[in-house]
């Protein structure tokens, strides 16, 4: 057989491309879709993509403002709960502070939202933010350990065991909700209401709201929604089970979340 | 080789001075490091055997169970549910961490950092 060596580059060319490119495209006719929520999308598009799939538990939260504002004591009371039964120091300085839950203005709560004209109320107003819980949890994906992870029940928990300080979470967080421990945190609690059955954190590991799993676990309410009773200013369940407590509230009621357009899907929602 | 004379047992005795410490120690391993038992209870959650190699690895298998597959389901032994946790159950029998925990931790020169977030009754506070 003769063959040029023009053909025969030709052929190899080809057969290189071919061979590539046709595994490739397999997956793609395969699968017959693309990722449901992508992080390039924003704005309009990514409006669909607020409906999470409600397969299996999901477990959210309501945080009913008008509660709130007409009882001002009840959302320091909540954080103090919050703090004391995780073990939560205070160093007494902001730039060492650790914050599970907290409360913050509006602009700061929800930053995506318009704030021109704003009606009075809203100014006066404080609102409780904690760890969003998203089912698109950004920090999941930046943590090169796996300490941070989402569990089926939809809770993104903390393996502190795993954390290794590098703070990607903190950065890939678009709420700001987790906290670094710069310093060893355990001169910083308070003896008297030492919690002896939850482990303190260590210098160098991050943290943030869990949800109380530790409590779930024991058939409890998370302790800030226990701590307010029956006010009805916070409201915890399963937002895929449609007889949910939780999810006759959001149907009664008009919410808005943090930051929707960013496509995490939060599963903290606030009655305004 | 010059001064091979001087050398040569100085050599000698530099190796002697050297291995003098394992030689002295031969075929002895220092103090045995006595555990204080927990007063009432006489089964752990696995042989006493299998603890002494292996407690490292039950509690890392706990840990990923409770945290990561959220099965918290206790460990049952002789009718005794004990929790899967170092806080709320081993160290409820083992509560005296200084002379159960670090009596062979201090023996083999280990430092397990569980200390550090974990609660030790009396010491901590």
């Amino acid at each position: 057989m003769d063959i040029k060596r023009r053909q025969f580059l030709k052929i190899a060319g080809l057969s290189t491309i071919a061979g590539l490119g046709a595994p490739a495209a397999f997956n793609l006719l395969l699968k017959g879709e693309s990722s449901p929520v992508s992080f390039a999308s924003s704005g309009s598009g990514s409006e669909a993509a607020h409906e999470a799939a409600p397969t299996g538990v999901r477990l959210g939260m309501v945080i009913d403002q008008r509660v709130f504002d007409a009882n001002r004591g009840l959302a320091r009371k909540c954080i103090n709960v919050c703090h004391t039964v995780h073990n939560v120091p205070d160093f007494g300085n902001p730039k060492d502070e650790i914050k599970w839950l907290f409360e913050v203005p509006y602009e700061k709560a929800f930053t995506t939202m318009s704030h021109y004209h704003r009606d009075e109320k809203l100014h006066k107003s404080s609102f409780l933010v904690l760890c969003n819980h998203c089912d698109n949890p950004p920090c999941v994906r930046a943590c090169p350990t796996k300490a941070t992870f989402k569990r089926k029940d939809g809770i993104v928990a903390m393996d502190y065991h795993r954390c290794i300080g590098c703070r990607f979470c903190m950065a890939a967080c678009p709420y700001g909700m987790r906290s670094f421990n710069w310093r060893d945190p355990r001169p910083f609690i308070d003896r008297e209401t030492y919690n002896k059955e939850f482990p303190t954190r260590m210098r160098g590991v991050v943290e943030k709201c869990n949800f109380c799993v530790e409590r779930l676990a024991k058939g409890l309410q998370p302790a800030c929604v226990e701590a307010c009773g029956d006010t009805g200013a916070m409201v915890f369940g399963d937002l895929n089970d449609s007889h949910s407590e939780i999810s006759k509230v959001l149907k009664e009621n008009f919410t808005i979340q943090r930051k929707p357009s960013l496509g995490t899907l939060p599963s903290v929602f606030y009655i305004i | 080789m010059y001064d091979g004379k001087y050398i040569i047992p100085g050599l000698l005795v530099f190796l002697l001075l050297m291995v003098s410490p394992i030689l002295f120690n031969m075929g002895n391993a220092g103090p045995v490091p006595k555990l204080e038992k927990p007063k009432g209870v006489t089964k752990c959650v696995e042989s006493a055997q299998y603890m002494r190699t292996s407690h490292m690895k039950v509690l890392d298998d706990w840990r990923d169970e409770v945290l990561r597959d959220g099965n918290r389901a206790p460990i049952e032994v002789e009718g005794v549910k004990y929790d899967k946790s170092l806080m709320n159950a081993c160290m409820k029998c083992h509560s005296e961490k200084k002379k159960f925990c670090d009596e062979c931790h201090t023996y083999t020169s280990v430092k397990p950092y569980c200390w550090d977030c974990h609660y030790v009754p009396k010491e901590t506070f």
